[in-house]
């Protein structure tokens, strides 16, 4: 609780600077990433991710110092190789994009390693730094360095601000942005450099190997609260900034803990979380959506049958039996049971012994739905051309869909038809015929 | 003694992983390939918390599992949660290595790996991790029994499977109709790509895997048309990789398996510009040899 308040309270100007540069970073990766999340290419951030490795063990053997600015450029300059090599391998040969992408990230990586303990290993005393970039070193950001990758991450938040038209345009409907004269492909260019820049600056934060979290997880995270745009920039940069505070909480609670595979471990159960339980789009909600829909037409089907034993029988106020009604058309018993005791309950179907029989409501609702059913079949076969033969399976699907402005558009389009293709009479309210 | 046994490990790592990233790459698979090595970190770790040692079997399992999970998952949040595929692949592998990463520095008393050796591994240490048997003869490098081993598990997968993985890969319809389910067979490859994945693990580490199941095959795809001249090529590749990457890193003082795949992406740059049929310098010249005619 204590080391709650110190940090929390941000007395010390240390941590203050290192929580502002940190969410400063992780925010403008999620505001990038949230367009090339919505391009589909979010895998291309993570070969850049990668491929920056070479750069910067590069410049530091170029330059012999540490210097932010000879990094960045260093790790700027592979990383734009990188997506140069892998969209021309894709465009100039057989290789698919996804081998491409693999392909560049790991070989550039490689090389990458290759430069990082050769350096290493040559004893050089200034360059103990350099393997942080592997898994980032958010908490140990300070001074000049801080200073640069800040300054940087505002340029990114500004410059999407100024092309969020443009960039909004291109990620959703290239095509339609071309035909009304955007200059798509420099615009495309720019994104890409922003992409790179956020890259080369989340590195700092979370390492080479976590950054495609960074760009990717936010913006996925918040696609599944949202459709609309700027809530989900929004969204996504919120998500970010919080787990850059947790990550810098937690290793400065427990130093031994990484923070950048903390921050990358928040914002994934922020992600996963959003995945299951987020309404409208939430793999939870669609389930149960699923369910409830699955069960509205089971309802229904017994409905129908109990109306359509009637028909048969020409006695709508029989009670009936489970037999009974298994005779007509198979329906689970497990499924069944509940479904009778639902209708029951709902005032449908009233229950005696082990008798049900239609309501005036339950009759009303089982005559619609046969009548959409036959009015369906009529219109297959009138409009559509369908063998009479062929026209059950669907009808038997749609009459559960049906709207009411649908189902008064049907019987004013065939004129109220007499009966199906099968010669069932169509069954009208009383009213309405 | 030291060299032969690093570079046959490294040949049989190449040979290994080049054989399964053929399949890979021709279904379209890389990245899924790329997140499973990277996803059966924290297989690896609990693996090692519950054995105590590092005890392979055990690992394997662990790896095996999380590997199969991991595919599992991304399947799972791109058709249940429509998200799109690349960002599945991209969540659910950052997710995973970061806990594992996570799992090493809390248990990092108790766990003997490193950060960076789950990076780039540590070929060279190959021949100091010897096989004693309890008599107290000597048998070798353990990591080379156990990349041999599951060298001739994949061999064995890619033989005896051969029809239904060549089916299943490049007409999934057809082995459907045919009764071979697509789904079992893609398991079982997920499964051995991360059973290798651990194997070679401690020699080359999470991601340089990546380049060997990648590289080699992508360059003997350059080369041939025929697939069963793939599969042996890419297994010739591999070799060369180890040996010429071994000597690279000797060279330059630097890390094998970084050296390895360096030299995996090299020949892949030489099959781009030189390979006979799908090469650079061969398409222009034939591009040269039709102008004549259309003009």
């Amino acid at each position: 609780m204590e080391d709650f308040i110190t940090f929390f309270s941000f007395q010390d100007p240390n941590i203050r600077y290192v929580v502002a540069g940190s969410i400063l970073i992780a925010v403008s990766s999620a505001i990038v990433g949230c367009f090339t999340f919505l391009k589909k290419k979010a895998l291309v951030g993570d070969a850049v991710a990668h491929s920056v490795l070479p750069g910067i063990c590069l410049s530091f053997i170029l330059t012999g110092t540490k210097n932010p600015i000879y990094i960045i450029i260093g790790a700027f300059v592979t990383g734009w190789i990188s997506l140069i090599l892998i969209d021309y391998i894709t465009r100039f040969s057989k290789i698919k994009e996804d081998t491409a992408i693999g392909l560049i990230l790991s070989v550039f990586f490689g090389i990458g390693v290759l430069l990082l303990t050769m350096i290493q290993h040559n004893g050089n005393a200034s360059q103990t730094g350099l393997d942080s970039f592997l898994f980032g070193k958010a908490a140990a950001l300070v001074g000049y360095d801080l200073l640069i990758f800040s300054i940087i991450s505002i340029i990114l938040l500004l410059a999407v601000i100024l092309f969020f038209k443009e960039f909004t345009l291109i990620s959703f409907d290239e095509n339609f942005a071309k035909s009304i004269g955007f200059p798509v492909k420099r615009l495309e260019l720019v994104l890409t450099t922003l992409t790179v820049l956020a890259v080369v600056t989340g590195i700092q934060a979370v390492g080479v190997v976590l950054m495609a979290a960074m760009l990717i997880t936010p913006s996925a995270a918040a696609k599944f609260w949202t459709n609309k745009l700027n809530i989900m920039l929004i969204l996504a940069a919120v998500f970010a900034a919080f787990s850059s505070i947790s990550g810098a909480f937690i290793s400065f609670t427990s130093p031994s803990m990484p923070t950048g595979p903390w921050i990358v471990m928040v914002i994934s159960i922020i992600a996963l979380t959003s995945f299951f339980f987020a309404p409208r789009h939430g793999i939870l909600y669609n389930i149960i959506k699923q369910r409830s829909i699955k069960k509205r037409i089971l309802h229904e089907n017994i409905l129908k049958l109990f109306y359509q034993l009637g028909e048969r029988e020409n006695d709508f106020n029989a009670s009936r039996s489970i037999d009974n009604i298994l005779e007509k058309r198979t329906i689970k018993l497990g499924a069944l049971k509940p479904g009778l005791r639902h209708l029951t309950k709902q005032g449908f179907l009233s229950k005696n012994k082990n008798f049900w029989t239609l309501t005036t409501e339950g009759k009303t609702k089982g005559q619609r739905i046969v009548k959409l059913h036959r009015l369906w079949e009529v219109y297959l076969t009138k409009y559509l051309r369908i063998a009479p033969d062929h026209v059950h399976e669907d009808a038997d699907n749609i009459e559960h869909f049906l709207t009411p402005e649908l189902e008064k558009r049907l019987e004013n389009l065939l004129n109220y038809p007499e009966s199906d293709p099968h010669s069932s009479a169509i069954p009208y309210d009383q009213i309405t015929s | 003694m030291d060299t032969l046994y690093i570079i046959s490990t490294g040949a049989i790592v190449a040979i290994t992983c080049g054989v399964l990233g053929c399949y890979l790459i021709l279904k379209k698979m890389a990245m899924v390939g790329d997140a499973i090595s990277h996803a059966v970190l924290p297989g690896i770790v609990i693996a090692f918390l519950l054995s105590g040692s590092r005890d392979s079997v055990t690992m394997l399992l662990g790896a095996g599992i999380l590997g199969v999970l991991t595919t599992f998952l991304i399947e799972f949040f791109h058709t249940k949660g429509s998200l799109q595929s690349d960002a599945s692949i991209g969540v659910t592998f950052t997710w995973l290595f970061a806990l594992g990463v996570i799992l090493i520095s809390m248990y990092a008393g108790d766990v003997d790996l490193d950060q960076d050796c789950v990076l780039h591994g540590e070929i060279a240490y190959v021949p100091l991790d010897l096989w004693i048997l309890p008599n107290g003869s000597i048998m070798g490098p353990r990591t080379l029994y156990i990349s041999g081993f599951v060298l001739i598990l994949v061999l064995l997968f890619v033989i005896i499977g051969y029809k239904e993985l060549y089916i299943t890969t490049f007409d999934p319809a057809f082995a459907s109709a045919i009764g071979i389910s697509t789904v079992l067979w893609h398991y079982l490859l997920m499964g051995a790509v991360s059973l290798t994945t651990v194997a070679s693990f401690e020699s080359v580490g999470a991601i340089l895997v990546v380049s060997l199941l990648i590289a080699p095959p992508a360059t003997a795809y350059l080369l041939t048309e025929n697939f069963k001249k793939m599969l042996w090529l890419t297994a010739f590749t591999g070799m060369l990789v180890s040996i010429l990457g071994y000597y690279l890193a000797v060279w330059i003082d630097g890390s094998i398996a970084g050296a390895m795949s360096s030299v995996a992406g090299l020949f892949f740059l030489l099959a781009l510009i030189f390979s006979p049929s799908e090469g650079i310098i061969a398409k222009k010249l034939r591009q040269q040899k039709l102008q004549p005619n259309n003009s």
